[in-house]
């Protein structure tokens, strides 16, 4: 069974359709890139998938669950979580508490209990806090670990992102664009992360118009346009099928080669 | 303890003052005040200051509390402990239902909604005489005792009042550094990352409501019973704004910011009165030149600037002991 299985997709906002009628599966442990010119739907599709946005039609099913008709805290619920695309920070945190805010789900003292700071709770904050140290470091992030977030450069913060998502835990992480705005060091160890990522068991689901990073990181690839399905297959299928190379390069180009 | 270092010194202050000054009008009488005031405003700062939501309507809740204790006692004999108690329930479910529509609202639209609310909560004190008594308040509501100990002096006040508080800021303190705490300034930060993270965002927006609520609440009957009398004055639209004053001069998003705000905003016009005719205009340029200068607030301005002053002078002691070794 996938993890992810999409069927039907559609959703139109005030009579124009951004996905029409989208189905893909993404497999367990593997990293499954979506790709597709600007405005294609990609990001649409991210907030369906996360419970942000409902679809008008189709299924979303994830572990056989249905995540259309949740809200977004409840899809993170059953281990869904995700990067943005145009950065999501809590710059009112420090990077470990942006972090320890990853850690919600796994801890679960109530609030009065904060309040009268039971002895419970000194057993969860120091857990919680190795947690989000463990998800720092491993985005390479001990060197950030006490500074306030909105003193950290972009190619940073993306990371630190990333760490949040990390620390609660997901079977499936959603990233939206890692790679946009990151210079070519940054691009490298982002391609490094997102493999280490996968390797330990997470699925990722990624969107990135960086396409050297998509076909290197990749295991599958599913292409959409006009918020339709228009092609998958594995990296190499993708890279030479005349649709892809006809939608992002236009048509005319298409009898230059 | 490195956390709660700031909270012992503050708590050996407020023990420390009456001894220092005995039967000083500033201390006994405007302390008490401030101290009331400070309670407001760290509850208000809770979910001002942390949970990012503005509300013009605290004042509603402080008034809920004090007509609670104030009816009851006056009207209806009950001792003064149960209607604290009473008070707490009737406005914990009043701002529990308000509290789902209204934090549905964002910015300006929550700060109109909230100061609806204000308003409605004033004039139903004033029209509604036949209970509270109208325009005119009520009078003669008994004082607080325990085990025949009597709060009748000045100083007693000061005692219970600086305990609750006390006890207020540290509840505070403890929150906004657990679970719940993040959870709340996550909603600050970002609304969709904090629901991605998993957190019920509409959920801990009401808690938080409600929680401000309870202490405003609480509050409010300890100043019924302190004042032994109550009016529709005390609990209006001024009042709501002079709270939201308080927190944004300490500082959003610190406690001992939203404390130093309510002392100097309850001192401020006592030492003013000497300017007389001018002490408003004095006042109001204060509070310009504050928000100006130090925009972040007193507390976290503060702050900021002494650490500079200390980063700057570790730096030329560095430099000088370097040039000495050359």
């Amino acid at each position: 069974m996938a993890l992810l299985d999409v069927k039907d997709l559609t959703i139109s906002f005030g009579g124009v359709t951004a996905i029409a009628d989208l189905h893909f599966e993404v497999p367990e442990s593997q990293v499954y890139a979506v790709i597709g010119p600007n405005g294609a739907g990609k990001t649409t599709l991210f907030n369906m998938l996360s419970g942000i946005y409902k679809p008008n039609e189709g299924s979303i099913k994830f572990q056989g669950k249905e995540i259309v008709g949740r809200m977004p805290h409840q899809v993170a619920e059953m281990g869904v979580s995700r990067t943005f695309q145009n950065l999501q920070m809590f710059f009112n945190m420090s990077v470990l508490d942006n972090v320890k805010v990853g850690c919600h789900l796994r801890t679960r003292s109530p609030i009065w209990s904060a309040a009268l700071r039971l002895p419970s709770i000194l057993k969860e904050e120091r857990q919680a806090q190795a947690w989000a140290r463990e998800a720092l470091i491993f985005c390479g992030l001990e060197a950030y670990i006490d500074q306030p977030a909105d003193s950290l450069p972009y190619g940073v913060l993306k990371r630190v992102e990333i760490a949040r998502a990390l620390a609660a835990q997901p079977k499936l992480l959603l990233m939206d664009e890692p790679a946009a705005g990151l210079n070519d060091t940054e691009t490298v160890e982002m391609r490094n992360l997102i493999r280490r990522l996968s390797e330990t068991g997470i699925s990722v689901l990624l969107v990135e118009h960086n396409m050297g990073l998509v076909m290197q990181v990749s295991d599958r690839i599913l292409v959409i346009d006009y918020g339709s399905r228009l092609a998958e297959g594995l990296p190499e299928e993708i890279q030479n099928n005349p649709k892809v190379i006809e939608a992002y390069l236009g048509g005319e180009v298409q009898y230059a080669v | 303890m490195r956390r709660l270092g700031g909270f012992y010194l503050l708590a050996v202050a407020v023990a420390a003052l009456p001894f220092i000054f005995p039967d000083n009008y500033f201390v006994t009488v405007v302390g008490v005040s401030a101290g009331l005031h400070a309670i407001l405003a760290v509850s208000l700062n809770l979910l001002m200051g942390y949970a990012g939501q503005i509300s013009l309507g605290h004042a509603a809740f402080f008034g809920m509390g004090a007509y609670t204790s104030a009816i009851l006692t006056t009207r209806y004999g009950w001792n003064p402990w149960p209607t604290i108690l009473v008070g707490l329930a009737f406005t914990g479910v009043i701002a529990y239902i308000v509290a789902r529509p209204i934090l549905k609202l964002k910015g300006h639209y929550l700060a109109m909604a909230t100061l609806g609310l204000g308003i409605i909560v004033h004039i139903v004190i004033v029209q509604m005489g036949w209970l509270t008594g109208g325009p005119d308040g009520l009078g003669s509501i008994p004082t607080l005792s325990l085990f025949g100990w009597t709060v009748d002096t000045d100083l007693r006040w000061y005692a219970v009042i600086g305990t609750l508080l006390m006890l207020v800021i540290w509840l505070a303190l403890n929150l906004i550094d657990s679970r719940s705490g993040r959870a709340l300034r996550a909603l600050h930060g970002s609304e969709v990352a904090a629901e991605m993270m998993g957190i019920d965002t509409a959920a801990t927006k009401t808690g938080v409501f409600v929680l401000a609520a309870l202490i405003a609440s609480l509050a409010g009957s300890v100043f019924a019973h302190q004042q032994a009398f109550v009016s529709p004055g005390s609990f209006d639209f001024f009042f709501s704004i002079e709270l939201v004053t308080m927190v944004v001069l300490g500082g959003m998003a610190s406690t001992y910011g939203a404390v130093l705000g309510a002392i100097i905003l309850t001192f401020l016009p006592e030492l003013l009165v000497v300017f007389e005719d001018y002490e408003v205009m004095i006042f109001g340029a204060i509070l310009m030149g504050m928000m100006i200068f130090l925009p972040q607030g007193l507390f976290i301005g503060f702050q900021d600037l002494l650490r500079k002053f200390t980063h700057r002078r570790a730096v030329t002691k560095k430099e000088e002991s370097s040039h000495g070794v050359a």
